[in-house]
């Protein structure tokens, strides 16, 4: 028999029983859907993730005390001013350099009023970071120097204080204490659920005195280039720890953290795929089971075709085929129906779904496959059949 | 003198059901000629099943030798016997085993496809056949959309489109009424007259096999007698 016949056949003892086909593909549907929009939804985040921490500027180093691991206590900073400036001398250059020390405060504006983070920063930090501004100025050197109350605000702080008016001249109190808007940042919007534009940069110094503190959370550095990273993170770590010989430090780049976030979504995203991946085993199995069901409903049409000429090869083949169709076509749905959930999913929740030719593929391939291996068994079965008890067959 | 269509030499066929052995046939003799005509009688479980499935190249006997068309069976594949089934034997059997939702002309057309021909030979050589036995305006119709004589002539346009040496037809009249059963064996005498395919019925039948030119009698798995049919109001007349 030509394999075209072949095909055609096949097709026809689907479309025959076209209930049962659709219900034994249903199990491939959404297993191959399953598998797309979770694996899309797992490099969504990863991508997410990635952009963030890439968007945050090249070739930066971030000292803090402690461990960078996800299970360390955080250690309560020893870092001032003075370390700030030891590192500086190290780096060779002010605007390479950027420090936090963070709080949560409440902030009013005439009757509105906003908890947020406040980040007593120096005026270098849109030259480390990528941060540009909708209105108004950044700090300068000199409202660090001299400690003065001006704050710039993230986008949402701005709309909660201030709504729809423009707040670079107005006054707001932060913990108490009046300062003066002097900017507004251009919003970053939201990611993975967390509002990027919910915090106010006010001066270093003037952070110091409104928390009553000296301390510095962490050093953020700006190399000249990829190549110098390393060797100057381990000289600024040397000389923090010459200075606080009792604290241990870490120096993390973008690549580390990259590294340490990927791993962990690499393996959320797995962990889903391999989730997902059973169902289109199960699914697998249900085909497996309605083509045993169909070699012995049909065993006369078996006995039949052999009587008229069909080798068990042609018997065997027309089964097998008729597998393979029931998972690609099935694959084919499952892979339209998990790109339009993952559309879906992206348009409608912070999750934002990324689907992946890989992902794509390897559903189709592993249904294709799922197909042909529990498609095996009932064709080799039916292809075995002694015709002369097919005939016999009711 | 050309080849016998088949012939079967002492042929037994044991069958092993849980253990135990059933012999079907117990040493079976026969030739058939190219063009003959002939009727397998006897009871149930005379072996006659049996027989015709072997004839037909179903299935392979236990001790002795069967030659189908000049091929001795005893080498042959399940590939190779089913490609020699394909070319020299033709089936009828009693429940048509037409398949069904398939279109008259598709089920005509089966043999065929296993043969490799393109569909449009297939489709023109069916229709042929189709028109043969009479049903040349049933080519689209289904077999449930079909009368049993209709049903059973297209089994016959079926068994007949790949020009068989042989053509078994087992109890062919069994599920028809006396009258249909009275033109579908017409209609085989017909075809066996015109085509020169030998004509095997297998039948319990006696007035169908008082017909065949020849009549093997079947017992307990061998031939009890193999000659003309006694035909009673010829016998009184020497």
């Amino acid at each position: 028999m030509r394999l075209a016949e072949a095909w055609r056949v096949a097709l026809d003892a689907l479309r025959a029983n076209r209930l049962r086909s659709g219900l034994t593909m249903l199990g491939v549907v959404i297993g191959v859907a399953a598998v797309v929009v979770l694996v899309a939804i797992g490099t969504g985040a990863k991508q997410t993730v990635e952009r963030q921490v890439e968007g945050l500027g090249s070739n930066l180093l971030i000292v803090v005390p402690g461990q960078v691991n996800f299970n360390a206590a955080p250690t309560l900073s020893p870092l001032s001013l003075s370390d700030v400036d030891a590192v500086t001398r190290l780096v060779g250059d002010r605007s390479r350099v950027a420090v936090t020390v963070t709080s949560g405060e409440r902030v009013t504006a005439g009757t509105a009023s906003a908890f947020t983070s406040v980040l007593g920063v120096m005026e270098t930090t849109p030259q480390v970071f990528i941060r540009s501004l909708a209105r108004g100025a950044y700090l300068t050197r000199s409202d660090v120097d001299t400690a003065r109350r001006v704050a710039v605000l993230g986008a949402s702080v701005a709309k909660r204080l201030f709504g729809d008016r423009d707040p670079v001249g107005q006054q707001a109190s932060i913990a108490g204490v009046r300062f003066r808007v002097i900017g507004v940042f251009a919003s970053l919007g939201q990611s993975l659920g967390i509002d990027r534009d919910d915090e106010i940069h006010i001066p270093v110094t003037t952070a110091h005195r409104l928390f009553g503190t000296t301390r510095v959370d962490g050093i953020a550095i700006k190399a000249p280039d990829r190549a110098a990273i390393g060797a100057l993170g381990d000289r600024i770590v040397a000389e923090l720890t010459r200075r606080h010989p009792d604290t241990e430090f870490s120096a993390v780049t973008q690549e580390q953290i990259l590294g340490v976030l990927g791993d962990i979504l690499g393996v959320l995203t797995g962990v889903l795929a391999a989730i997902a991946g059973i169902s289109l085993l199960v699914g697998g199995v249900g085909v497996s089971n309605i083509m045993l069901v169909s070699v012995r409903a049909r065993t006369r049409e078996i006995g039949l075709r052999k009587a008229v000429g069909a080798r068990p090869r042609d018997i065997g083949v027309q089964f097998l085929l008729e597998a393979v169709l029931l998972t690609t076509i099935g694959g084919v749905t499952g892979m339209a129906l998990g790109v339009g959930a993952g559309l879906v999913v992206s348009a409608l929740s912070p999750v934002p779904a990324a689907i992946t030719w890989w992902s794509l593929t390897l559903a189709f391939g592993v249904s294709a496959a799922v197909g042909i291996a529990f498609g095996v068994v009932p064709a080799q079965r039916a292809g075995r059949l002694d015709p002369v008890v097919a005939l016999r067959s009711e | 003198m050309t080849t016998p269509a088949v012939e079967a030499v002492d042929v037994t066929r044991t069958y092993e059901l849980d253990g135990v052995s059933v012999p079907a046939l117990r040493g079976v003799s026969l030739r058939i000629p190219r063009g003959d005509y002939l009727a397998i009688a006897g009871p149930s479980g005379s072996g006659k099943s049996t027989l015709m499935h072997l004839l037909g190249g179903l299935d392979r006997p236990t001790a002795g030798r069967l030659v189908i068309d000049g091929q001795d069976v005893a080498g042959l594949a399940p590939a190779q016997l089913a490609r020699l089934r394909n070319e020299t034997i033709g089936f009828v059997f009693q429940a048509f085993h037409l398949l069904p939702r398939t279109s008259a002309l598709d089920n005509v057309a089966l043999p065929l496809v296993y043969r490799g021909m393109g569909a449009l030979a297939r489709r023109r050589t069916a229709a042929a056949m189709l028109d043969r036995v009479g049903l040349g305006h049933r080519v689209k119709h289904r077999p449930n959309q079909l009368s049993g004589g209709e049903q059973q002539r297209v089994a016959i346009a079926r068994a007949l489109v790949t020009e068989p040496a042989v053509l078994l037809a087992d109890e062919p009249t069994g599920n028809l009424d006396t009258a249909t059963g009275g033109a579908v064996l017409a209609l085989l005498e017909e075809l066996n007259a015109e085509s020169g395919v030998a004509l095997v019925l297998v039948t319990h039948d006696r007035e169908v096999a008082a017909r065949a030119r020849r009549r093997i009698a079947m017992r307990d798995g061998v031939v009890v007698t193999d000659a003309p049919p006694r035909i009673p109001h010829q016998r009184e007349r020497p």
